[in-house]
C-alpha cells in the first residue's frame, strides 16, 4: 500500500493568524430524504449523531455531520474509515433511496486559528457570510472568494475550512493574502 | 493671493510641516491639510487646464464635488491620475502634476482653442462624425485625442505597488455619512438596538456643521460631534468607519462601501483600499447636500469658488482664497461666508444679492458688521486672466450693463443647495422637485423597494431636503428611529435639537443676469469639467434635444469623471428655460452608482497575482511542471499540452510523444476528465433523457460512448459511460464539461423531472486518471498486478474494480487513441505514488508521457471528434456522423425535438469528412472552403470550414477534419482553402478515420 498523500502536504503560514492544510480527512457525501425515519434512524446508528439542522454541524468524537443542503449531508470520519462508513450508510439505507459516496481525496481542508475575531475576519474578506452571527454549531456551505467552499467553527478562536482539492493551492494563497500583516479590520472585535 | 492665515484651520495641526512637490515645485503645508488647501496656502490657485478649450482652471470646491482640480498623483508603481485635490489628505512627499496642458500649466497651446470656440459647439463629435469618414480619421481625430482629455492611464506594464480586498458586512442599518445629520441617525438606530454601521467618506466626523454654525442641544455643533461620537464609540452594536464611501446601493439591501483604507500613508502595511460589500436591512442615506455654482461670465477663472468652499478653507484649514472676497448668492446661507471671511481679519469688498429684498436675519448681522449688501444685483463678467482681478456688477432684473467694476481676488458664489439624493436614486427611489428652495428632493413615498415591495433607503437631513440645523437634526432623529423601528428596534425618540438663524427664502437664478446676451452666456460655465456653457445647453435645445438625457449626451454635460455634480440641477434648469416647460418636466438624468469614481485596485480586491484566479492542478502537477511541462489551460485546469526535452521544440516533442504511443507505451494524466455518478431507482430512465442514446440497457460493467445535446438539438458534450452497479452509473464528461454537466442534471431533476428519484454526485476530483495506452499497455499493468487485465477478463468497452500494484483501483477498457488502452482511476491521494509505479514498471517499454497535442492528434487520426473543435454550439450529432450514437427507439431524449426541425433535417448540411491536402501541408485552423459565386455582402461564398488541423506523424502528413456542404457524399472531390497570406491550399475530401479503420489495434 502506498502512502496517501493530501493535496499541500501539510503546508503552513504564520500571519495574522495560523493557516495549516489540515492533511486527509476522511469524507462522504450522502444524499437522502431528510424527513424519512429510516434516514434519520440510519444516520444515527452509523454515525452516533441526530441529523443536523439547517446550517448546522454536528460531531461525535471523530465523527460529524454538517448540513449541506435540503437533501445533502457531509459525513466526516478518519480518512481510512471512509470506504467503510459508505459500505455500512449503504447497508442501513439498502431499502431508501440514498447515494452515499466517498469524497475524501477530492478535498483540502484547512484549519485557521488565532484570535477568534480575526479568524472570523479572514473568512469575512473572501465568504459572502455575516461572520458577526456565525459560530461554533454552524456550517456555511458558500464560496471562498472564486471556488467552492465550507466551513465551520469546532470552537471559539478555530475554523475549519474545506473545498476541492484542485484549488487547494489557490485557497491556501488566498488566506494568506488575507491574513497578512497589518490587514485588520477591527469590524469583528 | 490665497495664503495661510496667521492663525486658524480647526483640521490642521499647525505643529507638524508637510512637504509635498506640484509639478516638480517644493512647497509645504500641515498635517491635516487636503491637497486642495495646502495648494491654496501656497498660492497655487490654477491647478488645470479645461478638458475642450484649455483654460486656466482653479480649485473651486472642498469636497467630492471638486470638478477642475484633478491631478496624477504618485510616480511610477503609485501613479494615479484624475485624482481630485480637495478629497487628497495630504502626506509627507506627496508628489502631483496637473493635467491636461502642453508643455506647461502656465503656457499651454492648446489653450488657442479657447478662440476657436465657434468651431467646437455643442455635438461637435457628433456633428463632425457626419462628414465623410476619411476627414474624421485623418483630421478630427488626431487633433482631439491630442487636446481633450484628462489625465493620462498608467503604464500598462507597470505593476501597482499597492494591495486591495474586500470584506463582507451585514447590518440592520447601514447609516451612510458622518455629518451631524449620519450621527445623529446612528445614535438613534442604535440606541434602539439595531445593528448599525455608520461610514463616512472623510476622516472626519461631524460634516460641515462646525463650520456652518449654530447651536445643538445649546452646544456648539463641534462640541455635539465630539460627545456623539464618543457615544456612539461606546455602543457594541454601533461600527463606525471614517474614510469609506458609500459608492452605490443596489438591490436586496446590497451596498458597495469603499474604504481608503492608506491612501493618507502610501506604503503603510496591509491594503491601500478596502471594498465594502454590505448588505443592510435598512440604509440611511445622510451624504448631505451640494452647493450649486451661479452662472455668470467668466465663472471659470481661478478665484471664483463655491461660497461654501471659501469658508472651509478659512475655517478648517486657516487658508485664505484671497485678501479681498466677493460674495454673490441667491440665498442667505452665503452670507455665513461674507462672516467668516470678516472674522478671519479680511475684506468682503460687496455682497450681490441677485434677490430684489435681500436676505434676512445673516444679511442684517452681515450689514452690522459692516459689509456692503447690494440687492438685486449680480456679476456682468468676472475680470481676470489666470485668475479673478475683479467684478463688473449689473443689475441681475437686465442684460448685463456694467454698472461697477470692482478690484477683488476671490469670489464667492452660491446658488442654493442641492440634496445629494444619489444613493436614494440608484434603485430607484423618486425625487419631487421644491420649486420654492428649487431643488430636487426625495419623494418619501416612492422609495427604492425591496425584496418584500418594502421601502429599504430613507434619507436624513440635508439629503432629505431639510435644509436648516433645526431641520436636519429632527429628521435625523425620526429617520434613524423610524428605520430601527421598522426592523422591529423600539427606542426612544427623543435625539438632539438643532437651532440656526431663520433663513429669509432663496430665489432660483439660473443665469446671471437673468437676460444676459449670448456673448456673456457663451463665457457662463455649467460644466467645468467638460467645458459646457450656458449657450452649449440652449443650443441643443434648439437643435430639437427635448429629453435631458439625450441633451446630456449630445452637449456632454454632465458626462465627466464628476457626473455633473455642480452642473447638473443648473444645466437642466437651462434645459427647461430653452424648451418652456417646467424643470420637473425635463427631470433629471440617471443617478448611476459609483457616487465617485473608485479604485479599479478595489473592484478587483485580492484577485491579483498568484490569486488573480484559481489554477485546477491535479495531483501530478508539481511532477508535470518537474518534467518542464508546457502548459495549456483548459478551462481552469492546467494541463500539460507536451513535455518538451532540452532542445526540443514543442512540435518535435509532440511527434515523439505520439510516436512513442503508436509503437509501444504512452502516459496521460486524465485526471481533469469529469466523472459524474448517477444513481436512484430512476437513473437509467434519467440518462435515456440526458443522452441521446440508451444508457437504460447498458450491463453492469460495461460502457458505452455517449452524446448530451441541449434543448435546440445542438451537442454539447460526450464520454463514456460505465455502469457500476444496478442502480448506478459513472459518467464521464469531458474536462470543461464536469461542472456545466453537472448542473445540467441538477437543473433538470430540481425543476423538471422532481418525481425521478435519482441522486447526483460529482466526484470528478476523487480519482486520479491515468491512461495507459499503446502495445505495451497491457504489459506494463501486469506488471503491478493485482487484478487480470487479459483481453478475456477485461475486453475494450468494459470495466472491473481490484487493485494495481497494491492501490485500489478501476480499470476502464476505453480508448481514445485507437491503441490497446486503459483508462486506470485511482484515488486522489494515492495518484501521484501510482504514476511512479507506473513510469517505473513501463521504463522497459520507453514509458513516454503525452500531454493535449499529443492526445488531439491521436484522436483526429481516428476521426474522433472533439466538444469545442468538431462543435461550437451549431452542431448537432447528425452532421458528424454519429447518428449511430442516436437511439431511434426512445421517445424523447433532451435536443430529440430540436434535431427534427426543418433547418437540421436539411439535406445539404456542412457535415464531418476528412481532409487530405494534395501537398501533404497542414491547412490553417479555422480555414474555409470557399465556392463558386459572391454573397449579398459580396464575400465570397463558402461550402466548409476545417474543425481541427495537425501534423500527422503516424502518417508524416497534414490532415484535418472539417465540415463541408453534403461532405460525406463528395468523397475524393477537392476544394480549396484560402489562406490569409493570400494564397490557398487544396484538399481531398476524405473518409475521417485516417488510421486503422477496422479498429484492429484497439480491440485486442
Amino acid at each position: 500500500m502506498s502512502k496517501a498523500v493530501s493535496a499541500l502536504a501539510g503546508a503552513k503560514a504564520s500571519v495574522l493568524v495560523a493557516i495549516e492544510e489540515r492533511g486527509l480527512q476522511g469524507m462522504i457525501t450522502l444524499r437522502g430524504d431528510f424527513a424519512s425515519a429510516a434516514f434519520k434512524k440510519a444516520v444515527k446508528s452509523v454515525l452516533g449523531v441526530d441529523l443536523p439542522g439547517q446550517r448546522a454541524v454536528a460531531v461525535a468524537g471523530e465523527k460529524a455531520v454538517a448540513w449541506m443542503s435540503p437533501d445533502e449531508l457531509l459525513v466526516m470520519v478518519p480518512h481510512e474509515e471512509a470506504d467503510a462508513v459508505v459500505e455500512a450508510l449503504s447497508g442501513a439505507l439498502k431499502s431508501e433511496h440514498h447515494l452515499a459516496v466517498n469524497v475524501s481525496d477530492a478535498r483540502a481542508v484547512f484549519r485557521l486559528s488565532g484570535k477568534d475575531a480575526l479568524v472570523r475576519e479572514v473568512i469575512a474578506k473572501v465568504a459572502p457570510v455575516d461572520m458577526a452571527g456565525f459560530g461554533p454549531g454552524q456550517i456555511r456551505r458558500t464560496r471562498i472568494s472564486q471556488v467552492a467552499g465550507a466551513f465551520w467553527q469546532p470552537e471559539a478562536g478555530v475554523l475549519d475550512l474545506v473545498c476541492f482539492r484542485s484549488v487547494a493551492q489557490y485557497v491556501f494563497d488566498l488566506l494568506k493574502v488575507s491574513a497578512m500583516e497589518g490587514s485588520e479590520v477591527g469590524h469583528l472585535g | 493671493m490665497s495664503t495661510r492665515l496667521s492663525s486658524g484651520g480647526r483640521l490642521v495641526n499647525r505643529a507638524k510641516q508637510v512637504s509635498f512637490t506640484f509639478n516638480g515645485k517644493r512647497m509645504t503645508g500641515y498635517e491635516g491639510d487636503t491637497l486642495g488647501s495646502a495648494l491654496l496656502a501656497n498660492d497655487q490657485m490654477m491647478v488645470g487646464r479645461s478638458f475642450k478649450y484649455h483654460r486656466p482652471r482653479g480649485i473651486v470646491a472642498s469636497g467630492v464635488e471638486e470638478p477642475n482640480a484633478l491631478v496624477n498623483l504618485g510616480q511610477g508603481a503609485r501613479m494615479e491620475p484624475n485624482q481630485r485635490v480637495t478629497t487628497t489628505e495630504l502626506f509627507d512627499g506627496l508628489t502631483a502634476t496637473s493635467q491636461n496642458h502642453w508643455p506647461s500649466l502656465e503656457f499651454d497651446i492648446g489653450a488657442v482653442n479657447t478662440y476657436l470656440w465657434r468651431f467646437l459647439p455643442a455635438g461637435f463629435y457628433y456633428k463632425m462624425f457626419m462628414y465623410p469618414r476619411a476627414f474624421w480619421k485623418h483630421v478630427y481625430e488626431p487633433f482631439i485625442r491630442q487636446s481633450a482629455g484628462l489625465g493620462k492611464a498608467p503604464d500598462a506594464e507597470t505593476l501597482d505597488a499597492d494591495l486591495y480586498e474586500h470584506f463582507h458586512a451585514y447590518v440592520d442599518v447601514l447609516v451612510i455619512g458622518g455629518g451631524v445629520a449620519g450621527l445623529q441617525a446612528a445614535l438613534s438606530a442604535g440606541r434602539a438596538g439595531a445593528r448599525v454601521m455608520l461610514i463616512e467618506q472623510t476622516a472626519h466626523w461631524g460634516g460641515r456643521a462646525p463650520v456652518d454654525g449654530g447651536t445643538i442641544d445649546g452646544m456648539a455643533p463641534g462640541a455635539w460631534v465630539e460627545q456623539a461620537v464618543a457615544e456612539l464609540s461606546g455602543m457594541e452594536n454601533v461600527k463606525m468607519r471614517p474614510r469609506t464611501m458609500g459608492a452605490g446601493v443596489y438591490d436586496h439591501g446590497y451596498v458597495l462601501g469603499y474604504e481608503r483604507v492608506n491612501d493618507h500613508k502610501p506604503g503603510a502595511k496591509g491594503v491601500r483600499h478596502r471594498l465594502w460589500r454590505i448588505r443592510a436591512q435598512r440604509i440611511v442615506s445622510a451624504g448631505g447636500a451640494i452647493e450649486r455654482p451661479l452662472s455668470f461670465a467668466g465663472n471659470d477663472l481661478p478665484g471664483v469658488m463655491l461660497a461654501s468652499a471659501v469658508r472651509d478653507y478659512i475655517v478648517d484649514y486657516g487658508v485664505s482664497p484671497g485678501d479681498r472676497v466677493v460674495v454673490v448668492t441667491n440665498n442667505d446661507d452665503a452670507y455665513r461666508t461674507a462672516l467668516a471671511v470678516k472674522a478671519a481679519g479680511l475684506q468682503v469688498p460687496v455682497i450681490l444679492d441677485a434677490r430684489p429684498n435681500g436676505g434676512g436675519a445673516l444679511a442684517e448681522a452681515a450689514k452690522k458688521a459692516g459689509i456692503r449688501v447690494e440687492n438685486g444685483k449680480g456679476i456682468a463678467k468676472v475680470k481676470g486672466g489666470k485668475r479673478v482681478t475683479g467684478v463688473a456688477i449689473c443689475l441681475q432684473a437686465g442684460e448685463g450693463s456694467v454698472i461697477e467694476e470692482i478690484a477683488c481676488d476671490a469670489v464667492a458664489m452660491s446658488g442654493g443647495w442641492s440634496p445629494v439624493v444619489h444613493l436614494w436614486s440608484h434603485c430607484g427611489g423618486k425625487l419631487l422637485w421644491d420649486a420654492e428652495r428649487a431643488m430636487f428632493r426625495p419623494d418619501g413615498a416612492k422609495p427604492p423597494t425591496d425584496q418584500d415591495g418594502e421601502g429599504f433607503v430613507v434619507c436624513a437631513g440635508n439629503a432629505n431636503g431639510a435644509m436648516t440645523l433645526d431641520a436636519v437634526m429632527a429628521d435625523a432623529t425620526l429617520q434613524g428611529a423610524g428605520a430601527a423601528a421598522e426592523l422591529g428596534f423600539k427606542g426612544a425618540a427623543a435625539g438632539a435639537k438643532g437651532e440656526a438663524e431663520a433663513e429669509a427664502p432663496m430665489a432660483a437664478v439660473w443665469m446671471m443676469p437673468q437676460g444676459a446676451n449670448i456673448k456673456l452666456r457663451m463665457k457662463s460655465w455649467l460644466d467645468y469639467q467638460n467645458d459646457v456653457k450656458v449657450s452649449d445647453v440652449q443650443l441643443a435645445a434648439r437643435e430639437g434635444y427635448e429629453s435631458v438625457e439625450h441633451a446630456k449626451r449630445y452637449t456632454t454635460l454632465g458626462m465627466a469623471t464628476d457626473q455633473g455634480k455642480l452642473s447638473n440641477i443648473n444645466g437642466l434648469a437651462i434645459l427647461s428655460y430653452a424648451l418652456n416647460q417646467p424643470i420637473p418636466q425635463t427631470g433629471t438624468t440617471t443617478f448611476r452608482p459609483p457616487y465617485t469614481p473608485i479604485s479599479m485596485g478595489a473592484i478587483g480586491g485580492a484577485a491579483r497575482a498568484e490569486v488573480f484566479q484559481p489554477i485546477r492542478r491535479t495531483s501530478l502537477y508539481d511532477w508535470h511542471e518537474a518534467q518542464n511541462a508546457y502548459w495549456e489551460p483548459v478551462g481552469q485546469w492546467r494541463r500539460p499540452y507536451c513535455y518538451p526535452k532540452a532542445g526540443e521544440s514543442h512540435h518535435d516533442a509532440v511527434t515523439r510523444e505520439i510516436n512513442q504511443t503508436r509503437n509501444s507505451l504512452g502516459l496521460l494524466d486524465a485526471s481533469t476528465l469529469g466523472k459524474l455518478i448517477v444513481k436512484g431507482p430512476d437513473a437509467g430512465k434519467f440518462l435515456d433523457l440526458m443522452y441521446t442514446n440508451m444508457m437504460s440497457n447498458l450491463a453492469v460493467g460495461k460502457c458505452r460512448y455517449g452524446l448530451m445535446c441541449n434543448e435546440n438539438g445542438f451537442l454539447s458534450d460526450d464520454g463514456v459511460v460505465a455502469r457500476m452497479d444496478e442502480d448506478t452509473w459513472l459518467c464521464h464528461t469531458t474536462t470543461g464539461g464536469a461542472d456545466r454537466i453537472h448542473a445540467h442534471m441538477e437543473e433538470w431533476l430540481q425543476t423538471e423531472w422532481w418525481d425521478l428519484k435519482v441522486y447526483v454526485a460529482n466526484v470528478t476530483e476523487q480519482w486520479a486518471q491515468f491512461a495507459v495506452v499503446g502495445p505495451n499497455g497491457r504489459k506494463v499493468l501486469e506488471k503491478l498486478g493485482g487484478m487480470d487485465v487479459s483481453k478475456e477478463t477485461l475486453p475494450f468497452m468494459q470495466w472491473a474494480e481490484g487493485t494495481l500494484g497494491g492501490v485500489k483501483a478501476r480499470a476502464f477498457r476505453i480508448s481514445f487513441s485507437g491503441e490497446l488502452s486503459y483508462e486506470i482511476a485511482v484515488p486522489a491521494s494515492e495518484g501521484r505514488a501510482f504514476w511512479d509505479m507506473l513510469l517505473k514498471a513501463g521504463e522497459e517499454f520507453g514509458a513516454t508521457p503525452y500531454g493535449t497535442e499529443a492526445l488531439h492528434v491521436l484522436r483526429a487520426e481516428k476521426g474522433f471528434i472533439m466538444i469545442g473543435d468538431e462543435t461550437d454550439g451549431t452542431v448537432i450529432p447528425q452532421d458528424l456522423g454519429l447518428d449511430w450514437a442516436i437511439s431511434k427507439k426512445k421517445t424523447d431524449y433532451i435536443g430529440k425535438r430540436g434535431q427534427e426541425r426543418i433547418h437540421m433535417v436539411r439535406p445539404d448540411r456542412w457535415k464531418l469528412v476528412g481532409l487530405e491536402t494534395l501537398d501533404g501541408s497542414v491547412i490553417p485552423d479555422g480555414a474555409y472552403a470557399v465556392d463558386e459565386g459572391k454573397n449579398s455582402n459580396g464575400q465570397r461564398n463558402t461550402q466548409g470550414r476545417v474543425t481541427s488541423t495537425y501534423y500527422s506523424p503516424t502518417l508524416g502528413r497534414g490532415i484535418a477534419l472539417g465540415i463541408v456542404r453534403d461532405g460525406p457524399k463528395r468523397m475524393g472531390e477537392v476544394i480549396e482553402f484560402p489562406k490569409t497570406d493570400g494564397t490557398s491550399v487544396k484538399a481531398r475530401i476524405v473518409d475521417p478515420v485516417f488510421y486503422d479503420k477496422e479498429g484492429a489495434k484497439q480491440n485486442v
